[in-house]
C-alpha cells in the first residue's frame, strides 16, 4: 500500500508543479538556514574532549586589586601569575597538573633552502601531554626530570615537522630558534582542534601550536608570553620583579580525577591563598574557582551572542516556512475533496485517506529535506568566507546529515497533519451530490 | 466597500486566516529586530578610527640570534623608510586602531589615589608618530626629537609627556577647558613622578574597537621595543600605498639579513578583519530578511490564488449580478488588509516580547518605537503586492461562470 500511496502522491505532486516547488523551497530555505546555525552552533559549544572533560579543571585565583574586581560580576582573573603558577607546580597537590603559555619564537632553519619563520608555540609542562592528550606520530613527550632541569628539549607539531624535516622521523635532531638549540624529544600526529579550549584567554579558534617546549626552558631564557598579560599594579623594572610581580599571563590546568578530589583540592587552592594572605598578597575575598572544560567554555563565551541569537533566528525562520506550508497544504488538500470523497465512497477507511495525505506531506518534507541539506552545505561555505576562524566548526557530519532529514521531514509532516486530518473529514456525500 | 460580508467570508475559513496573519505576525517582529540590530552594527562600523586608512600600513620585524642589536636596527629602519619615495611618513609604535592588541592602562590625577580617572591605550610612537597616523592635531604641540626615548617592556619609568586625545582628555579634566599643560599620573603608584599633556589630537582610536572606552588614546614619546622586535606604521603619499607597501618589504627584507618580516598589512584590510564578526553578522540577518520577506509574499500568493480558485462561482454570481471588476479587486484587496493588519498588531506585540527577550538575555538595547510603524507600512505593501495577481486573476472571472456547473 505504501508504494501505492508513494505514486499517487508524487503524481498529485506532479500535478500543481508551481505549488509543489513552492512548498518544497519553503521547507528547504526553513530547514537550510536552521541547519547552517545549528551546526556551527553545535561544533562550537561541543565538548572538545567528552571522555575526561569534567577531569580537567582550570585554576582561577583572584589576586586583584582591592578596589576593583578582575572581571565583571565578581569574576576573578581568568589567568595566574608566574609565582602562583610555579608554587602550585612545585607542590603538586592534582592527579597532573601543567601549567602553559603561549610564545613565539623566530626558528632558523638549518635547511639553507627553508627561510627563518616565526613559530608559535606553548611554553608548559611534560603533564601538558598527558592531560590533553595529543597524538604522536614520533617519540613521545619530555618527562618530568627534564622539566626539572629546563631541558633544551621540543616537541613538533606534524606541519612544523614537515617543513624542517620533510616530515621523516626527526626525534633527536636539533631545532635552532633565536640561537638556542633545542633537542626533538617527539612529533605530533595532525591534532585538529576545533575549540582551542585549554587557552580560551588567548582565542578559542587561535591557530594551532607548531611546537612545545619547557616552561621552565621558557623561563630560563627569558621569554615574554606573546598572549594576554594584565596587571593591575605597575610590575616594576626587570624581569625578575615581573615574575615577582601581580601580572597575570599563564594558564593553569589541573587533572582531579574524582569530585572528591575537585573537593580536596579547592581546599588546598584555598589554604594556599590564606598562607599568601599573611604575606600581604591577594587583598580580596576568599574567590577561587575550578571550572572544567564545559564550564569554562561557558564561562568564556565560545559559542558568541551572535551564534546564539542566529541559531534562535533561523529557527523562527523555520516556523515561518513551516506554517506557510500548512498554508500551502491546507489549499491543496482543500480543492481535492472531490478526489477524496470518490475515494471514501468506493470504500477507502479514513485510515487509508489519513495514510496516503501523510504520505504525500512527507516526500514534500523528504525533498525539501534534500534540498536543505545541499542549502545547508552552501549556508556552511558560506559562513566559512565570513568568519574566517570558524573553519574547524562548518563542517557537516554524519549526525548534522542525519539530524537534517530528520528534522525536514519531522517538520512537514508536522505541517502536513492538520491539512490531512481536515482532508480525511470530508463526508462522501456531500461530495458526490453535484 | 462593505467590510461586513468580508468578514463574514474570513470566519468561515479561520484557519488560513490565522495561518497568514500568524506568518505576518512572525515576519514583522523578526525583520524589525533584525533590521535593528543591523542599523547598530553598521553604526559600529562606520565611526572613524581617527587616522589615515588609505594610506596608511605597518609592518613588524623580529630579530633573531644572538648579536642582534634591536636599537640599532630600529634607527637604520626608520632612516631607510624615510629615504623611500612615496613615504610620506614612518614610525615605530606598538598599536594600531583597529587591531584588538595594545597595551592599555589607567591614568590618575594624583598620586596612591585608589581607582584610576580614565583607562586609556597606550600608543609610543617617535616625533613622526602623529603625521604617520594621520591624526589631527588640535592643540598644544607635537613631540620634538629629543623627547624620544627607548623602552623595553621590563623598563618601568614612563615618559614625561604626552599628547592625549580630545575624549580622554575630556573625561581626565571634564572642567577644563584647555587641557595642554595639565599633569596626571599613571597608575596609583604612589612615587611615580607626573607627566604633562603637551598636546591634544581629535581622534585616534584605541586598538579595541568592542572596549567603551574605545576613544581613550595616549601618546608616548618613546620607541618600545619587546625584546628584538619592533613595528612600523607608515604612511604613503595619497595613492602610492600598495606600491610602497611592496617597496618596503623588499628594503627591509634586504637591508637586514637577522630578522624576520611579517604582519605587512594595510589599515584597510585591518579594519575589515576587525569589523569581519560584525558584518558577517548584517550578511546573516539580511539575508533571514529577504528570504522571510519572500516566503511570506509567496504564501500570501499561495493562499490567495486558492480562495479565488474555490470561489469562482461566488464571484461569477457576484459580477452576474451587477458588482464591477474593480468591486471584486477590491474585495480581496481589503480582504488581505484585514488579514495583514489583525497579523500586524500580533506582530508588534511579538516584536516588542522578542526585543524584551534580546534585552534580558543579551544587554542589548531596547528596540526604538519607530521601527513596529515602518514595518507595518512594508508590510502593507507586501501583502497588497502579493495579493495583487491574484485578484487581478479573480477580477477577470466572467459573470457566465455562475451558471456553469462545475
Amino acid at each position: 500500500m505504501f508504494a501505492y500511496y508513494l505514486q499517487l502522491g508524487l503524481r498529485s505532486l506532479r500535478r500543481n508543479p508551481i505549488l509543489t516547488a513552492l512548498m518544497v523551497l519553503g521547507i528547504a530555505l526553513g530547514i537550510g538556514a536552521s541547519m547552517t546555525t545549528l551546526t556551527v552552533f553545535y561544533l562550537m559549544g561541543s565538548d572538545p574532549i567528552p571522555w575526561k572533560s569534567s577531569k580537567l579543571h582550570y585554576v582561577q585565583l583572584d589576586n586583584w586589586s582591592p578596589d576593583e574586581g578582575a572581571g565583571s560580576d565578581g569574576r576573578p582573573p581568568d589567568q595566574v601569575t608566574y609565582r602562583d603558577a610555579v608554587a602550585l607546580m612545585t607542590a603538586g597537590k592534582a592527579d597532573r597538573q601543567a601549567a602553559m603559555y603561549k610564545i613565539s619564537l623566530p626558528v632558523q632553519p638549518e635547511n639553507p633552502d627553508v627561510k627563518p619563520f616565526m613559530a608559535l608555540g606553548r611554553a608548559t609542562y611534560s603533564d601538558f601531554f598527558a592531560m590533553f592528550e595529543p597524538p604522536f606520530a614520533y617519540g613521545q613527550p619530555w618527562g618530568r626530570d627534564q622539566d626539572a632541569q629546563h631541558a633544551r628539549v621540543i616537541v613538533l607539531s606534524h606541519d612544523t615537522n614537515e617543513t624542517l624535516f620533510g616530515g621523516v622521523d626527526s626525534v633527536g635532531k636539533t631545532v635552532r630558534m633565536d640561537g638556542v638549540d633545542y633537542t626533538v624529544v617527539g612529533v605530533l600526529a595532525k591534532w585538529e582542534l576545533r575549540i582551542k579550549y585549554y587557552d580560551l584567554t588567548n582565542g578559542a579558534f587561535n591557530n594551532p601550536e607548531e611546537f612545545f617546549l619547557p616552561f621552565t626552558t621558557a623561563i630560563e631564557t627569558k621569554r615574554r608570553s606573546t598572549g594576554n598579560n594584565s596587571c593591575w599594579r605597575s610590575p616594576g623594572a626587570g624581569w625578575e620583579a615581573y615574575l615577582d610581580s601581580d601580572c597575570v599571563w599563564i594558564q593553569m590546568w589541573v587533572e582531579l580525577d574524582s569530585p572528591a578530589r575537585v573537593e580536596e583540592y579547592m581546599a588546598y587552592l584555598n589554604s594556599y591563598v590564606e598562607e599568601q594572605k599573611k604575606l600581604g598578597r591577594f587583598p580580596r575575598p576568599l574567590n577561587n574557582r575550578l571550572p572544567d572544560v564545559k564550564q569554562w567554555m561557558a564561562d568564556q563565551e565560545v559559542v558568541s551572542r551572535d551564534v546564539e541569537v542566529q541559531v534562535g533566528l533561523a529557527f523562527a525562520f523555520l516556523v515561518v516556512c513551516l506554517i506557510n506550508t500548512i498554508g500551502l497544504l491546507l489549499a491543496k488538500f482543500t480543492r481535492r475533496a472531490g478526489e477524496i470523497g470518490l475515494r471514501r465512497a468506493l470504500g477507502a477507511s479514513r485510515r487509508q485517506v489519513f495514510m496516503q495525505f501523510l504520505i504525500e506531506s512527507g516526500v514534500v518534507g523528504l525533498s525539501g529535506g534534500l534540498i536543505g541539506l545541499v542549502l545547508t552545505g552552501l549556508g556552511l561555505v558560506a559562513v566559512r568566507s565570513l568568519y574566517r576562524q570558524y573553519a574547524n566548526v562548518t563542517h557537516l557530519d554524519w549526525a548534522m546529515v542525519m539530524t537534517t532529514i530528520a528534522l525536514a521531514i519531522l517538520a512537514a509532516i508536522l505541517a502536513g497533519l492538520y491539512p490531512t486530518w481536515r482532508a480525511c473529514r470530508v463526508q462522501p456525500a456531500a461530495q458526490l451530490k453535484m | 466597500m462593505e467590510i461586513r460580508p468580508i468578514l463574514s467570508a474570513l470566519m468561515r475559513s479561520k484557519v488560513s486566516m490565522i495561518l497568514i496573519g500568524l506568518q505576518v505576525a512572525l515576519t514583522l517582529a523578526i525583520v524589525c529586530n533584525a533590521l535593528f540590530i543591523i542599523g547598530q552594527r553598521l553604526d559600529l562600523m562606520k565611526r572613524p578610527s581617527g587616522m589615515n586608512e588609505a594610506d596608511t600600513f605597518s609592518i613588524s620585524s623580529i630579530g633573531f640570534g644572538q648579536g642582534f642589536d634591536v636599537q640599532s636596527a630600529i634607527s637604520a629602519d626608520l632612516n631607510l623608510l624615510r629615504s623611500l619615495p612615496g613615504v610620506a611618513a614612518a614610525t615605530t609604535t606598538n598599536a594600531f586602531p583597529l587591531s584588538n592588541s595594545g597595551w592599555s592602562s589607567g591614568l590618575s590625577l594624583a598620586p596612591g589615589q585608589r581607582t584610576s580617572t580614565a583607562n586609556t591605550a597606550f600608543y609610543f610612537v617617535d616625533e613622526s608618530g602623529v603625521s604617520a597616523y594621520g591624526a589631527e592635531l588640535v592643540a598644544g604641540r607635537d613631540f620634538k626629537a629629543e623627547e624620544i626615548g627607548f623602552r623595553t617592556p621590563n623598563d618601568e619609568a614612563m615618559p614625561r609627556v604626552a599628547i592625549m586625545t580630545r575624549a580622554l582628555a575630556k573625561q581626565m579634566f571634564p572642567d577644563v577647558a584647555d587641557p595642554v599643560g595639565q599633569t596626571f599620573y599613571f597608575g596609583g603608584d604612589d612615587e611615580s613622578e607626573p607627566a604633562t599633556v603637551i598636546g591634544i589630537i581629535d581622534r585616534l582610536q584605541a586598538p579595541w574597537v568592542s572596549a567603551s572606552m574605545v576613544e581613550n588614546t595616549l601618546l608616548l614619546p618613546s620607541v618600545l621595543s619587546g625584546g628584538s622586535s619592533s613595528t612600523y606604521l607608515v604612511r604613503a603619499e595619497p595613492g602610492r600605498r600598495d606600491e610602497v607597501m611592496k617597496e618596503v618589504e623588499d628594503k627591509l627584507a634586504t637591508a637586514n639579513r637577522s630578522r624576520i618580516l611579517r604582519g605587512l598589512r594595510s589599515t584597510e584590510e585591518r579594519r575589515s578583519q576587525v569589523y569581519a564578526e560584525d558584518r558577517a553578522m548584517t550578511i546573516i540577518l539580511g539575508s533571514v530578511i529577504v528570504a522571510l520577506l519572500g516566503i511570506t509574499a509567496l504564501g500570501i500568493v499561495g493562499m490567495a490564488s486558492f480562495w479565488v480558485a474555490q470561489r469562482t462561482r461566488q464571484i461569477g454570481t457576484r459580477r452576474a449580478l451587477g458588482a464591477t471588476r474593480g468591486d471584486i479587486l477590491r474585495y480581496f484587496q481589503t480582504e488581505n488588509f484585514i488579514i495583514t493588519t489583525v497579523g500586524l498588531i500580533a506582530g508588534g506585540i511579538l516584536a516588542y516580547a522578542f526585543s524584551l527577550w534580546l534585552m534580558d538575555r543579551y544587554q542589548a538595547p531596547r528596540l526604538p518605537w519607530h521601527y513596529v510603524p515602518i514595518g507595518f507600512v512594508c508590510l502593507w505593501a507586501l501583502g497588497q503586492l502579493a495579493v495583487l495577481g491574484p485578484a487581478l486573476r479573480a477580477s477577470r472571472v466572467p459573470p457566465a461562470v455562475a451558471t456553469r456547473s462545475v
